[in-house]
């Protein structure tokens, strides 16, 4: 009796024929490793994150095996690219269809800020129209810089609170971004 | 074969058929530049598709140009018209005023100009008339100016975190 473990950042105490461990940390770790992301790939950005799927770097390392290509099953938004004025709403649906709890990666230059694309047609960043967790610099980003922010997603995921929806700096947020379910 | 279609017979040809509707010519880049008259540029094409010796029959491009500077004749619609039996290229311009930037649809001549002349109005606000759909084609829906126009600036104006001294402005 005593003998404290730490797996994966979860503390345990371990007894014969029981384990004691904070429920909101063990249910955080099972979450950040199964993250499953949803690609919302438009160009080169995108390639590199075909490039961090594949074996070489090999995200399923990470619990990310499958790729939801459904925003319903899905728990981390991966935009990677350059995002028109014109598909702006289409972003955004998607991002509503995912259920809680989401999260939001954006790849690269343009999905950040727009990049090289100041111009008319391109949105400048999807901050505009989502809420963003974790920016990933570059014009692209290498695999490596990708799995950088998705180990900072993960931390987040970690150690933010389970039950941030109901926040109200979480609700502000969606406020900002007209996002609330109740209206 | 006849006599080779070349570009000073082109020209020669549409001179003696529509006279003073060609207003004037030139050929930058030995490419026949045949600017004519907005009201006439329909029945040209037309024409020029329909001629069997001629036979330009195939459009290669429908574009427009701003020039902010000229007065009354700011919009000029541009026609690439290409000859594939002959390999005889021609390029038609009609100038319309900024005001009421309106000429005929080709669309009944050539039906691959309906896209074409959609990305026009889209981008420079020309008025087709006639055409089946002129609705905005690549640009959101929502947008309410054409953006291809000189006096709108390129970049997005809702950006305030570009410091103009950084890009050389």
């Amino acid at each position: 009796m005593g003998k404290v473990e730490v797996v994966n950042g979860v503390e345990t105490f371990n007894g014969e024929g029981f384990q004691l461990a904070m429920l909101d940390k063990v249910i955080a770790v099972a979450r950040a490793n199964s993250v499953w992301p949803l690609p919302f790939a438009t160009s080169c950005c995108g390639i590199e994150y075909m490039a961090t799927m594949g074996t070489n770097y090999d995200v399923a390392r990470f619990g990310m095996e499958r790729m939801s290509f459904s925003p319903r099953q899905a728990d981390l938004l991966i935009v990677a690219g350059t995002i028109s004025k014109k598909l702006a709403p289409i972003l955004k649906k998607v991002y509503e269809q995912m259920a809680e709890p989401k999260w939001v990666l954006s790849v690269g230059a343009c999905a950040s800020s727009g990049g090289i694309f100041d111009t008319y047609s391109v949105l400048q960043g999807i901050d505009r129209v989502i809420p963003v967790d974790v920016y990933v610099p570059g014009c692209p980003p290498r695999p490596e810089q990708i799995i950088e922010g998705i180990m900072n997603i993960h931390r987040l995921v970690k150690h933010e609170s389970l039950r941030r929806r109901y926040s109200d700096e979480y609700k502000h947020l969606l406020t900002k971004y007209n996002l609330n379910e109740d209206e | 074969m006849s006599n080779p279609i070349t570009s000073e017979l082109l020209l020669q040809r549409l001179q003696e058929r529509f006279g003073e509707a060609i207003l004037q010519h030139e050929s930058p880049y030995d490419l026949l530049t045949v600017e004519v008259a907005p009201s006439a540029a329909h029945d040209i094409i037309k024409w020029l598709k329909e001629d069997s010796e001629l036979a330009l029959s195939f459009l290669t491009l429908l574009g427009a140009v701003h020039y902010p500077d000229q007065e009354g004749r700011e919009m000029a619609v541009v026609y690439h018209l290409h000859s594939l039996v002959h390999n005889v290229r021609l390029r038609l311009k009609a100038y319309l005023p900024i005001a009421d930037p309106s000429i005929a649809t080709i669309t009944d001549i050539y039906v691959g100009a309906n896209w074409q002349e959609r990305e026009t109005f889209d981008f420079f606000g020309v008025n087709f008339i006639g055409h089946p759909n002129l609705v905005r084609i690549l640009n959101e829906d929502s947008m309410d100016y054409f953006p291809m126009r000189k006096e709108y600036q390129l970049e997005d104006a809702t950006r305030e975190d570009k410091d103009d001294r950084f890009f050389g402005r």
